[in-house]
Protein backbone atom coordinates (compact mmCIF):
# COMPACT_ATOMS: atom_id res chain seq x y z
CA UNK A 1 0.00 0.00 0.00
CA UNK A 2 1.35 3.39 -0.88
CA UNK A 3 0.87 6.12 1.65
CA UNK A 4 -1.68 8.76 0.76
CA UNK A 5 -0.42 12.22 1.53
CA UNK A 6 -1.56 15.60 0.38
CA UNK A 7 1.09 17.42 -1.65
CA UNK A 8 2.86 20.16 0.27
CA UNK A 9 2.09 23.69 -0.84
CA UNK A 10 5.26 25.03 0.77
CA UNK A 11 7.40 27.05 -1.64
CA UNK A 12 10.53 25.41 -3.08
CA UNK A 13 12.68 28.09 -1.40
CA UNK A 14 11.05 27.43 1.98
CA UNK A 15 11.75 23.74 1.55
CA UNK A 16 15.34 24.34 0.44
CA UNK A 17 16.08 26.61 3.43
CA UNK A 18 14.48 24.06 5.78
CA UNK A 19 15.58 24.38 9.40
CA UNK A 20 18.62 26.45 8.43
CA UNK A 21 22.30 25.82 8.97
CA UNK A 22 23.28 23.95 12.14
CA UNK A 23 26.52 26.00 12.37
CA UNK A 24 28.49 22.84 13.03
CA UNK A 25 30.47 20.38 11.02
CA UNK A 26 33.97 21.92 10.92
CA UNK A 27 35.03 20.23 14.16
CA UNK A 28 33.74 16.87 13.03
CA UNK A 29 35.45 17.19 9.64
CA UNK A 30 38.75 18.36 11.13
CA UNK A 31 38.85 15.80 13.96
CA UNK A 32 38.16 12.99 11.50
CA UNK A 33 41.26 14.04 9.55
CA UNK A 34 43.42 14.70 12.64
CA UNK A 35 42.61 11.30 14.14
CA UNK A 36 43.33 9.64 10.78
CA UNK A 37 46.75 11.30 10.67
CA UNK A 38 47.43 10.46 14.31
CA UNK A 39 46.64 6.81 13.72
CA UNK A 40 49.28 6.42 11.00
CA UNK A 41 52.32 6.28 13.36
CA UNK A 42 50.34 4.52 16.11
CA UNK A 43 49.08 1.76 13.82
CA UNK A 44 52.53 1.32 12.25
CA UNK A 45 54.29 1.10 15.61
CA UNK A 46 51.79 -1.30 17.19
CA UNK A 47 51.46 -3.46 14.07
CA UNK A 48 55.21 -3.89 13.67
CA UNK A 49 55.50 -4.67 17.38
CA UNK A 50 52.72 -7.27 17.20
CA UNK A 51 54.41 -8.97 14.26
CA UNK A 52 57.68 -9.08 16.18
CA UNK A 53 55.83 -10.49 19.20
CA UNK A 54 54.04 -13.14 17.16
CA UNK A 55 56.27 -15.97 18.36
CA UNK A 56 56.91 -14.55 21.83
CA UNK A 57 55.75 -16.31 25.00
CA UNK A 58 53.15 -14.86 27.38
CA UNK A 59 55.65 -13.18 29.69
CA UNK A 60 57.47 -11.40 26.87
CA UNK A 61 54.18 -10.14 25.44
CA UNK A 62 53.02 -9.01 28.88
CA UNK A 63 56.33 -7.26 29.50
CA UNK A 64 55.97 -5.46 26.18
CA UNK A 65 52.54 -4.11 27.10
CA UNK A 66 53.70 -3.20 30.60
CA UNK A 67 56.44 -0.98 29.25
CA UNK A 68 55.14 2.58 29.82
CA UNK A 69 55.82 3.72 26.25
CA UNK A 70 54.01 0.71 24.78
CA UNK A 71 51.00 0.91 27.08
CA UNK A 72 50.61 4.62 26.33
CA UNK A 73 50.87 3.89 22.59
CA UNK A 74 48.25 1.14 22.87
CA UNK A 75 45.84 3.29 24.92
CA UNK A 76 46.28 6.17 22.47
CA UNK A 77 45.67 3.90 19.49
CA UNK A 78 42.48 2.51 21.04
CA UNK A 79 41.16 5.91 22.13
CA UNK A 80 41.96 7.62 18.83
CA UNK A 81 40.88 4.60 16.80
CA UNK A 82 37.46 4.22 18.41
CA UNK A 83 36.88 7.96 18.26
CA UNK A 84 37.78 7.96 14.57
CA UNK A 85 35.48 4.98 13.98
CA UNK A 86 32.67 6.77 15.79
CA UNK A 87 33.12 9.89 13.61
CA UNK A 88 33.26 7.76 10.46
CA UNK A 89 30.21 5.69 11.34
CA UNK A 90 28.32 8.90 12.00
CA UNK A 91 28.94 9.98 8.39
CA UNK A 92 27.84 6.59 7.03
CA UNK A 93 24.66 6.65 9.13
CA UNK A 94 23.84 10.23 8.12
CA UNK A 95 24.41 9.27 4.48
CA UNK A 96 22.24 6.19 4.36
CA UNK A 97 19.57 6.44 7.06
CA UNK A 98 17.15 9.12 6.05
CA UNK A 99 14.30 8.45 8.46
CA UNK A 100 14.66 11.17 11.10
CA UNK A 101 13.94 9.18 14.27
CA UNK A 102 15.80 6.11 13.12
CA UNK A 103 18.81 8.24 12.21
CA UNK A 104 18.96 9.90 15.64
CA UNK A 105 18.50 6.61 17.49
CA UNK A 106 21.09 4.76 15.38
CA UNK A 107 23.58 7.58 15.91
CA UNK A 108 23.05 7.53 19.68
CA UNK A 109 23.34 3.73 19.82
CA UNK A 110 26.52 3.70 17.72
CA UNK A 111 28.19 6.35 19.88
CA UNK A 112 27.33 4.42 23.04
CA UNK A 113 28.67 1.15 21.61
CA UNK A 114 31.88 2.83 20.42
CA UNK A 115 32.39 4.46 23.84
CA UNK A 116 31.80 1.11 25.58
CA UNK A 117 34.29 -0.63 23.25
CA UNK A 118 36.89 2.08 23.89
CA UNK A 119 36.49 1.88 27.68
CA UNK A 120 36.54 -1.93 27.69
CA UNK A 121 39.68 -2.17 25.59
CA UNK A 122 41.54 0.56 27.47
CA UNK A 123 40.53 -1.05 30.76
CA UNK A 124 42.01 -4.33 29.50
CA UNK A 125 45.33 -2.66 28.77
CA UNK A 126 45.32 -1.06 32.24
CA UNK A 127 44.60 -4.43 33.85
CA UNK A 128 47.71 -5.89 32.26
CA UNK A 129 49.85 -2.81 32.81
CA UNK A 130 48.93 -2.28 36.43
CA UNK A 131 49.08 -5.97 37.42
CA UNK A 132 52.43 -5.76 39.18
CA UNK A 133 54.70 -8.77 39.46
CA UNK A 134 52.33 -11.27 37.90
CA UNK B 1 10.87 0.42 5.88
CA UNK B 2 13.20 -0.61 3.15
CA UNK B 3 11.51 -1.14 -0.19
CA UNK B 4 12.81 -4.03 -2.23
CA UNK B 5 10.65 -3.60 -5.30
CA UNK B 6 10.26 -0.63 -7.58
CA UNK B 7 7.06 1.37 -7.17
CA UNK B 8 4.33 0.84 -9.74
CA UNK B 9 5.04 2.45 -13.12
CA UNK B 10 8.79 2.59 -12.43
CA UNK B 11 10.03 -0.28 -14.55
CA UNK B 12 11.39 0.95 -17.86
CA UNK B 13 10.00 -1.12 -20.71
CA UNK B 14 10.98 -1.62 -24.33
CA UNK B 15 9.36 0.96 -26.57
CA UNK B 16 8.62 1.64 -30.19
CA UNK B 17 11.23 1.18 -32.90
CA UNK B 18 11.53 3.86 -35.56
CA UNK B 19 13.63 2.40 -38.41
CA UNK B 20 16.13 4.30 -40.51
CA UNK B 21 14.95 6.11 -43.63
CA UNK B 22 15.42 4.28 -46.89
CA UNK B 23 18.73 4.72 -48.69
CA UNK B 24 20.65 5.83 -45.58
CA UNK B 25 24.25 4.66 -45.72
CA UNK B 26 25.65 5.84 -42.38
CA UNK B 27 23.12 5.27 -39.61
CA UNK B 28 23.10 5.57 -35.83
CA UNK B 29 20.46 4.34 -33.41
CA UNK B 30 19.34 6.43 -30.43
CA UNK B 31 17.52 4.83 -27.48
CA UNK B 32 15.53 7.61 -25.86
CA UNK B 33 13.78 7.52 -22.46
CA UNK B 34 10.07 8.27 -22.82
CA UNK B 35 7.56 8.93 -20.08
CA UNK B 36 4.43 11.04 -20.07
CA UNK B 37 2.40 12.18 -17.07
CA UNK B 38 -0.73 12.13 -19.23
CA UNK B 39 -1.22 8.37 -19.30
CA UNK B 40 -0.75 5.53 -16.85
CA UNK B 41 1.99 3.85 -18.91
CA UNK B 42 5.40 2.85 -17.61
CA UNK B 43 8.48 4.62 -18.93
CA UNK B 44 9.87 3.07 -22.09
CA UNK B 45 12.95 3.29 -24.28
CA UNK B 46 12.04 4.24 -27.86
CA UNK B 47 14.60 3.58 -30.59
CA UNK B 48 15.23 5.94 -33.48
CA UNK B 49 17.66 5.19 -36.30
CA UNK B 50 18.78 8.25 -38.21
CA UNK B 51 20.85 9.01 -41.31
CA UNK B 52 24.09 10.59 -40.07
CA UNK B 53 24.77 12.12 -43.49
CA UNK B 54 21.63 14.21 -43.04
CA UNK B 55 22.35 15.27 -39.45
CA UNK B 56 24.55 17.76 -37.58
CA UNK B 57 27.45 16.49 -35.48
CA UNK B 58 26.02 16.74 -31.95
CA UNK B 59 23.55 14.61 -30.02
CA UNK B 60 21.25 17.63 -29.78
CA UNK B 61 21.23 17.83 -33.60
CA UNK B 62 20.09 14.21 -33.66
CA UNK B 63 17.34 14.84 -31.08
CA UNK B 64 16.08 17.85 -33.04
CA UNK B 65 16.14 15.75 -36.22
CA UNK B 66 14.22 12.93 -34.50
CA UNK B 67 11.63 15.40 -33.20
CA UNK B 68 11.35 17.10 -36.58
CA UNK B 69 11.20 14.05 -38.81
CA UNK B 70 10.33 10.90 -36.88
CA UNK B 71 8.41 11.65 -33.68
CA UNK B 72 7.10 15.06 -32.73
CA UNK B 73 6.17 13.91 -29.23
CA UNK B 74 9.81 13.57 -28.03
CA UNK B 75 10.19 16.23 -25.32
CA UNK B 76 13.45 17.85 -24.22
CA UNK B 77 14.79 21.27 -23.21
CA UNK B 78 17.13 23.14 -25.53
CA UNK B 79 17.83 26.70 -26.46
CA UNK B 80 21.22 28.06 -27.49
CA UNK B 81 22.66 24.83 -29.02
CA UNK B 82 26.20 26.02 -28.18
CA UNK B 83 26.79 25.17 -24.52
CA UNK B 84 26.01 28.53 -23.02
CA UNK B 85 22.41 28.23 -21.78
CA UNK B 86 22.65 24.91 -19.91
CA UNK B 87 19.17 23.78 -20.98
CA UNK B 88 19.91 20.50 -22.76
CA UNK B 89 21.66 18.72 -19.88
CA UNK B 90 20.83 15.01 -19.93
CA UNK B 91 22.47 11.64 -19.49
CA UNK B 92 24.06 10.49 -22.75
CA UNK B 93 25.80 7.13 -22.97
CA UNK B 94 25.85 6.93 -19.16
CA UNK B 95 27.34 10.37 -18.51
CA UNK B 96 25.63 13.64 -17.65
CA UNK B 97 26.47 16.29 -20.21
CA UNK B 98 25.04 18.91 -22.53
CA UNK B 99 23.53 17.33 -25.64
CA UNK B 100 24.71 20.29 -27.72
CA UNK B 101 28.36 19.76 -26.73
CA UNK B 102 28.39 15.97 -27.07
CA UNK B 103 29.56 14.80 -30.51
CA UNK B 104 27.62 11.78 -31.77
CA UNK B 105 30.81 10.07 -33.01
CA UNK B 106 32.22 10.06 -29.45
CA UNK B 107 29.70 7.33 -28.63
CA UNK B 108 30.59 3.85 -29.83
CA UNK B 109 27.56 1.85 -30.95
CA UNK B 110 24.03 2.95 -30.10
CA UNK B 111 23.43 6.13 -28.13
CA UNK B 112 21.34 5.86 -24.95
CA UNK B 113 19.72 9.10 -23.85
CA UNK B 114 18.00 9.40 -20.45
CA UNK B 115 17.07 12.38 -18.22
CA UNK B 116 19.46 13.67 -15.53
CA UNK B 117 19.55 10.93 -12.87
CA UNK B 118 17.62 10.92 -9.62
CA UNK B 119 15.42 13.93 -10.32
CA UNK B 120 11.65 13.80 -10.72
CA UNK B 121 10.76 13.60 -14.41
CA UNK B 122 8.25 16.07 -15.83
CA UNK B 123 8.17 14.42 -19.25
CA UNK B 124 10.62 12.36 -21.35
CA UNK B 125 14.03 14.06 -20.99
CA UNK B 126 12.80 17.01 -18.93
CA UNK B 127 13.66 16.75 -15.22
CA UNK B 128 12.08 18.83 -12.45
CA UNK B 129 14.89 21.08 -11.17
CA UNK B 130 12.69 23.25 -8.88
CA UNK B 131 14.46 22.11 -5.71
CA UNK B 132 17.95 22.61 -7.18
CA UNK B 133 16.98 26.11 -8.37
CA UNK B 134 15.56 26.90 -4.91
CA UNK B 135 18.82 25.72 -3.34
CA UNK B 136 20.69 28.10 -5.65
CA UNK B 137 18.39 30.91 -4.55
CA UNK B 138 19.00 29.99 -0.90
CA UNK B 139 22.73 30.81 -1.12
CA UNK B 140 21.85 34.31 -2.37
CA UNK B 141 23.95 34.32 -5.54
CA UNK B 142 24.29 38.07 -5.85
CA UNK B 143 26.67 40.77 -4.61
CA UNK B 144 25.90 41.73 -0.99
CA UNK B 145 27.57 44.82 0.44
CA UNK B 146 27.17 47.37 3.23
CA UNK B 147 29.42 49.92 1.56
CA UNK B 148 27.36 52.04 -0.83
CA UNK B 149 28.36 51.86 -4.48
CA UNK B 150 31.00 54.45 -5.45
CA UNK B 151 29.95 57.68 -7.17
CA UNK B 152 30.85 56.36 -10.59
CA UNK B 153 28.69 53.32 -9.92
CA UNK B 154 31.44 50.75 -10.31
CA UNK B 155 33.01 48.60 -7.60
CA UNK B 156 36.64 48.06 -8.51
CA UNK B 157 38.52 44.81 -8.52
CA UNK B 158 42.19 44.21 -9.33
CA UNK B 159 42.96 41.91 -12.29
CA UNK B 160 44.24 39.34 -9.78
CA UNK B 161 41.04 39.53 -7.72
CA UNK B 162 39.05 39.12 -10.90
CA UNK B 163 41.11 36.05 -11.81
CA UNK B 164 39.85 34.37 -8.62
CA UNK B 165 36.46 34.04 -10.31
CA UNK B 166 37.80 32.17 -13.34
CA UNK B 167 36.54 28.62 -13.50
CA UNK B 168 33.35 29.65 -11.67
CA UNK B 169 31.63 32.33 -13.71
CA UNK B 170 31.64 29.94 -16.67
CA UNK B 171 29.11 27.63 -14.96
CA UNK B 172 25.87 27.52 -16.97
CA UNK B 173 23.85 25.87 -14.17
CA UNK B 174 22.98 22.76 -16.15
CA UNK B 175 23.15 20.68 -12.92
CA UNK B 176 24.99 17.83 -14.67
CA UNK B 177 27.41 17.74 -11.72
CA UNK B 178 24.78 17.88 -8.97
CA UNK B 179 22.75 15.06 -10.50
CA UNK B 180 25.92 12.96 -10.95
CA UNK B 181 26.71 13.14 -7.22
CA UNK B 182 25.72 10.07 -5.16
CA UNK B 183 25.68 12.19 -2.03
CA UNK B 184 23.12 14.45 -3.71
CA UNK B 185 21.08 11.39 -4.71
CA UNK B 186 20.88 10.20 -1.10
CA UNK B 187 20.58 13.54 0.70
CA UNK B 188 19.66 16.10 -1.94
CA UNK B 189 16.89 17.48 0.25
CA UNK B 190 19.52 19.17 2.43
CA UNK B 191 22.91 18.74 0.71
CA UNK B 192 23.37 21.69 -1.66
CA UNK B 193 25.29 19.72 -4.28
CA UNK B 194 28.31 20.72 -6.38
CA UNK B 195 26.65 23.22 -8.72
CA UNK B 196 25.21 25.31 -5.89
CA UNK B 197 28.37 25.02 -3.77
CA UNK B 198 30.45 26.20 -6.75
CA UNK B 199 28.18 29.24 -6.98
CA UNK B 200 28.40 29.74 -3.21
CA UNK B 201 32.19 29.82 -3.50
CA UNK B 202 31.97 32.13 -6.52
CA UNK B 203 30.48 34.78 -4.17
CA UNK B 204 32.74 33.91 -1.23
CA UNK B 205 35.76 34.40 -3.51
CA UNK B 206 34.49 37.70 -4.93
CA UNK B 207 36.66 40.51 -3.50
CA UNK B 208 33.77 42.98 -3.82
CA UNK B 209 31.38 40.96 -1.65
CA UNK B 210 31.08 41.93 2.02
CA UNK B 211 29.03 38.97 3.28
CA UNK B 212 31.75 36.31 3.27
CA UNK B 213 31.23 35.49 6.96
CA UNK B 214 27.46 35.19 6.68
CA UNK B 215 27.88 33.04 3.58
CA UNK B 216 30.25 30.69 5.45
CA UNK B 217 27.82 30.64 8.42
CA UNK B 218 24.99 29.53 6.17
CA UNK B 219 27.09 26.74 4.66
CA UNK B 220 28.53 25.34 7.90
CA UNK B 221 26.31 22.34 8.27
CA UNK B 222 26.89 18.57 8.20
CA UNK B 223 24.37 18.25 5.39
CA UNK B 224 24.54 21.47 3.35
CA UNK B 225 28.33 21.33 2.88
CA UNK B 226 29.89 18.31 4.55
CA UNK B 227 27.89 15.68 2.64
CA UNK B 228 30.58 16.18 0.00
CA UNK B 229 32.84 13.14 0.35
CA UNK B 230 35.17 14.13 -2.49
CA UNK B 231 33.72 11.52 -4.84
CA UNK B 232 34.61 13.88 -7.73
CA UNK B 233 31.86 12.72 -10.11
CA UNK B 234 31.05 16.44 -10.40
CA UNK B 235 34.40 17.41 -11.85
CA UNK B 236 34.53 14.33 -14.05
CA UNK B 237 31.15 15.00 -15.64
CA UNK B 238 31.16 18.83 -16.03
CA UNK B 239 30.54 19.55 -19.73
CA UNK B 240 32.27 22.91 -19.32
CA UNK B 241 35.42 21.39 -17.82
CA UNK B 242 34.99 23.17 -14.47
CA UNK B 243 36.07 21.81 -11.08
CA UNK B 244 33.27 22.05 -8.47
CA UNK B 245 35.15 19.57 -6.26
CA UNK B 246 38.00 22.06 -5.86
CA UNK B 247 35.59 24.90 -5.02
CA UNK B 248 34.01 22.76 -2.29
CA UNK B 249 37.48 21.93 -0.91
CA UNK B 250 38.23 25.67 -0.77
CA UNK B 251 35.01 26.31 1.19
CA UNK B 252 36.01 23.58 3.67
CA UNK B 253 39.46 25.14 3.96
CA UNK B 254 37.96 28.56 4.77
CA UNK B 255 35.62 26.98 7.32
CA UNK B 256 38.67 25.50 9.04
CA UNK B 257 40.63 28.74 8.81
CA UNK B 258 38.00 30.65 10.81
CA UNK B 259 37.26 27.74 13.13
Amino acid sequence: MSKISSPSLRSPLGRAKGLGSSRSGVSHWWLQRLTAMGMIPLVLYCLISFIMLADADLNTARAWIQHPFNSVAMILLLAVGFYHASLGLQVVIEDYISTKTRRILTLAFTKMVMTAFAVMSIYSILLITLANGV
Amino acid sequence: MAEFTLPQHSKVKKGKIHPSPEGAERTKTFHVYRWSPDDEDNPRMDSYTIDLDECGPMVLDALIKIKGEQDQTVTFRRSCREGICGSCSMNIDGTNTLACLKPIDEVKGDVTVTPLPHMPVIKDLVPDLSHAYAQLQSIEPWLKTDTPAPENGERLQSPKEREELDGMWECVLCFSCTTACPSYWWNGDKYLGPAVLLQAYRWIADSRDESTGERLDALEDPFRLYRCHTIMNCTKTCPKGLNPGKAIAKIKKLQLERH
